[in-house]
């Protein structure tokens, strides 16, 4: 590797990744540390694993210059379409959805990859036609097609947390690079036709599901009770927490899912708000960070991936926390760096490493 | 020159940038406040009610459908049982909590401890270890008066199943507690773990009417785990209620003139296929399913050489012996190979090849037409129209008479029988069909197997002139909370293939078999009522040797089958019915009675139905 690109590297990004990795390590061994199954308890370890091949990922991302990404475009996004369609085909039913697929002893998420590849296609096609005067309806027509295929497949699986962290993405890379205020308010307008006979078109029971995902509270048995419960899990944290291993709701497993979704509620019972707003102030540091990385970068097709990779991880970080407080409807996101799961953790560092190589070879074309 | 050194403006790009900057660190900031209100402001009314995990769910269960016969006698309902648990976080300290628990109710505490002691790894320590199920009044009432001395004890109610009568065991089934095979399957999709579902009869093809929705609510609980407020409330949604098609007074007397038999005995309305009464001998006692079923009991019932859990009517397959001269004869006056005169004469046997096939009477009949033929059930007038007719021309109008299919009755688990072609025998056997088969087969015996149930259909459609109904065993459902009621309507599946002449000449010939000089099944005679049958005995060709305990009261083991299938008309009411009775020997002797009771029964006391009809 060139002298110049080490010399350039970034240690702060670096140093902010492993601080979050820290967090969620120390706060995922208290999770898991009251669980009956032994096998549980020692999932720390498999995810400090997955941390390290993490790292081994962005480091491989970095030997290989981002502007081949550029021309790799179609490629990747050819690639991700198409495992999307095996895994809809061939992929393995968990809780009545597929998601995975397996491929010997791995097991992968399609719609991770296919998350990645949209946003390099979509920085490539608008690093092309990006304008100050903001893009027309018919400028759109590719990215939409880009973005809706993916959508589609993922949402059959279905994955709506996913599905709407894509729709997300996109709609932030779009509104980034600046649309026409005319097509602004035509697509403003085309939403509201779609959704109102839409909305009067739905069965009874499909309103009812949609009423409930938006207000947690009309399911007081279910996603109501997870977030009550949650709710009571940060808000008895206080101040300075319980300390850590203290937490109550997490050790009598009051709280779902614990070790994914609502990691960061077993976090805020045990450190309190000292420790919540570390965290929040962490990861505000590396969505800043990233889109600083955008704002140094010289060439156009590496700002607009720096900006669809910093979205990835800000959305997801919003919607988790969001949901977890009881400010945003209740669907299953991981929080970035920090949830147990191996594939969340390698999308994020895959980020991290687009990041990185971003901003080391932002002096490479003087 | 660089294609990456756009020359657009980069200034631009920072602009864009400054302003998604401070978009990022006010979303932020909102979430810094969210938590600053529930940790810093809200935080010391979480901190209290975190102390106890106070907020608790409790389940609030549906209470499931319930069944009535048709005329609205209520046949199974749901009565509260009590079922005692402990919730181990509130009940400190546990041993002594135990030990007044097992004093107070004079249950041994060893039994209490061994549960606790298996349940603790698993469940959560707020979550109730479930101790006694259904406890009696008795112990309910003095762990009531001593709540105060028993914390963390906790009685819940619990719908549980109550069969009333003992009686339609085999078509209304039973509940039992879901196998994980069921739980996995998806098809109930709302059930948990240790709930209660419909394992036979209706009360599992009816499940997902019958069934509800549970509710719940979301409760605050003190220290002692005692509820102090009610939070949210979802009300569960009730099953709907039922009617069958059954008359239950019909059912009983169906079941006592089956008592001590081993058979079964079916009776349809013949205008629309509804399942009047249904009997399957011996039956069992769906109570002790609910109730908590031993392995001694279930063993018992398994082994039973008689198959008390075999719904014979759906599920025995029979020869139908001289009851398939009802096909025979249709099939052969329809096809041309006999008319009205074709007469045939018996001498007792018949000589086909170097086979000698006997007529069930040594004696023989003489000169028979076809209509004193069913009269008398003479074989050898029916060996020739079998063979007239062939295998293959008699099996097709077997098949359109409804034999050799399920009739499709929401009961579960029915065979369909047996109708042999030469195609199936080659298939089965690898060898081709032998004429003299079909004599046999002409007759109802050889290969020929049918249901109690198929056969009734059949007599029903003779009875109707010629349509074939698909039985029916729901009347209606009665939808829960409110009056609308959903009537099934009789579903039509087919005609017999057969002229309404040809139709009349059958029915002279078993009009005969009741009532004529000669009739087999005399015995089915009843003043002021037609009855026309036709009786049937099937030989049984072999049986399995059953085990050494069973040997003497299966002395009779050998024995024939004993069929009738008749139907009775009263004014414009019909009733359709078929009777097997195992090893009952001769149709005429030990069916056509419990037949003609049944009839009777229905015919002569629906007068009084209707008059209690009027009047309301």
């Amino acid at each position: 590797m060139d002298r110049r690109l080490i010399k350039n590297f970034d240690w702060g990004l670096l140093v902010l990744t492993l601080l979050l990795a820290g967090v969620g390590l120390v706060t995922l061994h208290s999770a898991v540390a009251t669980d009956p199954s032994p096998l549980q308890r020692m999932l720390y370890v498999k995810q400090l694993i997955w941390y390290a091949v993490g790292l081994g990922a962005v480091f491989i991302v970095l030997l290989i210059d981002y502007k081949t990404m550029e021309r790799w475009a179609y490629a990747i996004y050819g690639g991700a379409i198409g495992l999307l369609v095996c895994v809809l085909l061939f992929g393995k039913f968990v809780g009545g959805s597929r998601r995975w697929l397996e491929l010997g002893p791995v097991s992968l998420q399609p719609s991770e990859v296919a998350k990645i590849a949209v946003i390099v296609l979509l920085a490539r096609y608008y690093s092309r036609v990006v304008k100050a005067e903001g893009l027309t309806l018919r400028e759109l027509f590719l990215p939409f097609l880009y973005v809706v295929i993916p959508f589609l497949l993922i949402v059959q699986q279905p994955d709506l947390g996913t599905g709407m962290v894509v729709f997300l993405i996109s709609a932030s890379m779009t509104l980034f690079v600046r649309i026409e205020k005319r097509t602004f308010l035509c697509l403003l307008l085309v939403a509201v036709m779609v959704a109102v006979p839409g909305w009067t078109l739905l069965k009874d029971y499909q309103r009812q599901r949609i009423l409930t995902f938006l207000n947690p509270d009309r399911d007081p048995l279910g996603a109501g009770y997870h977030i009550i419960q949650s709710k009571i899990a940060i808000g008895s944290g206080q101040i300075s927490g319980k300390g850590m291993m203290q937490g109550t709701q997490n050790t009598l497993s009051f709280l779902p899912e614990q070790h994914t979704d609502f990691i960061f509620s077993v976090l805020a019972e045990e450190w309190g708000f000292a420790g919540a707003l570390v965290l929040l102030l962490l990861f505000m540091a590396l969505i800043i960070w990233g889109l600083n990385i955008a704002y140094r970068c010289k060439d156009i097709f590496g700002k607009v991936l720096s900006v669809g990779v910093t979205a990835m991880v800000f959305w997801q970080t919003v919607i988790n926390l969001g949901m977890v407080m009881g400010l945003m409807p209740v669907v299953g996101v991981p929080l970035p760096l920090i949830s147990y799961g191996g594939t969340s953790i390698l999308t994020i560092m895959i980020c991290i490493g687009i990041l990185l190589n971003v901003s080391m070879r932002r002096f490479a074309i003087d | 020159m660089n294609t990456y050194l756009q020359s657009f403006d980069t200034d631009w790009f920072k602009g864009r940038l400054t302003v998604t900057m401070f978009l990022v660190i006010a979303v932020f900031l909102v979430l810094i406040l969210r938590v600053f209100y529930l940790q810093i402001i809200e935080g010391e009314k979480y901190r209290q009610l975190s102390q106890n995990n106070c907020i608790r769910l409790q389940a609030i269960n549906a209470p499931r459908g319930v069944i009535y016969d048709r005329n609205g006698m209520l046949l199974v309902d749901n009565r509260p049982s009590f079922n005692l648990s402990i919730v181990l976080k509130d009940a400190r300290p546990v041993e002594e909590t135990v030990r007044k628990l097992a004093a107070y109710t004079g249950i041994p505490e060893e039994g209490f401890l061994e549960t606790i002691a298996q349940e603790k790894a698993t469940t959560p320590s707020y979550k109730p270890i479930l101790l006694q199920q259904d406890i009696g009044r008795d112990i309910l009432a003095s762990v009531e008066v001593h709540q105060f001395d028993l914390p963390g004890v906790v009685v819940d109610s619990q719908p549980r199943r109550h069969y009333m009568h003992g009686n339609a065991a085999h078509v209304i089934g039973y509940l039992g507690e879901i196998s994980p095979a069921e739980l996995k399957s998806g098809q109930y999709p709302d059930a948990r773990g240790g709930e209660f579902v419909g394992k036979f009869g209706v009360e599992k093809t009816a499940e997902s009417v019958l069934r509800g929705k549970d509710g719940g609510r979301q409760v605050e609980v003190n220290a002692k785990g005692q509820v102090i407020q009610i939070l949210k409330t979802v009300a569960a949604t009730p099953g709907h209620n039922i009617h069958l098609t059954i008359d239950h007074d019909l059912q009983k007397t169906t079941e006592e003139l089956l008592k001590d038999k081993v058979g079964a005995a079916v009776a349809l309305s013949v205008d629309t296929g509804e399942i009047l009464a249904l009997a399957s001998s011996p039956a069992f006692d769906q109570n002790v399913f609910v109730n908590g079923l031993s392995q001694d009991i279930w063993d018992g019932l398994i082994s039973n050489p008689f198959r008390p859990m075999e719904n014979k009517v759906i599920q025995g397959e029979y020869p139908p012996a001289s009851t398939y001269k009802i096909v025979t004869a249709l099939a052969g006056l329809q096809e041309g190979v006999i008319d009205e005169n074709t007469t045939f004469f018996c001498p007792g046997y018949y000589r086909f090849g170097d086979r000698t096939f006997r007529c069930w009477r040594r004696g023989g009949h003489g000169t028979v037409k076809v209509v004193e033929a069913l009269a008398v059930s003479c074989d050898v007038y029916f060996y020739q129209v079998g063979q007239r007719l062939g295998v293959d021309r008699l099996a097709e109008y077997a098949r359109a008479c409804g034999l050799g299919a399920p009739t499709s009755v929401q009961m579960g688990h029915e065979s369909g029988g047996l109708i042999p072609t030469s195609e199936w025998k080659r298939r089965r056997f690898k060898v081709p069909w032998q004429k003299g088969e079909t004599l046999s087969i002409a007759i109802g015996q050889g290969y020929n197997l049918v249901t109690p149930l198929q056969m009734a259909v059949l007599v029903s459609a003779v009875a109707n002139g010629g349509t074939l109904y698909q039985p029916m065993i729901l009347k209606s459902i009665a939808e829960a909370g409110s009056d609308t009621i959903h009537e099934t309507d009789p579903v039509p599946v087919g005609q017999l293939p057969v002229s309404p002449e040809n139709l009349e000449l059958v029915r002279k010939g078993l009009w005969e078999v009741v009532n004529g000089k000669r009739g087999t099944a005399r015995l089915a005679r009843v003043e002021g009522i037609e009855i026309l049958g036709k009786t049937g005995t099937a030989q049984i060709v072999s049986r399995k040797k059953n085990d050494q305990a069973w040997e003497k009261k299966l002395a009779d083991h050998h024995k024939p089958h004993a069929w009738f299938v008749a139907y009775g008309k009263r004014e414009n009411i019909g009733i359709g019915v078929a009777v097997i009775v195992e090893h009952g020997e001769h149709g005429s002797r030990t069916a056509a009675p419990i037949a003609r009771d049944i009839i009777k029964a229905y015919l002569m006391e629906k007068d009084e139905h209707e008059a209690v009809a009027v009047q309301q």
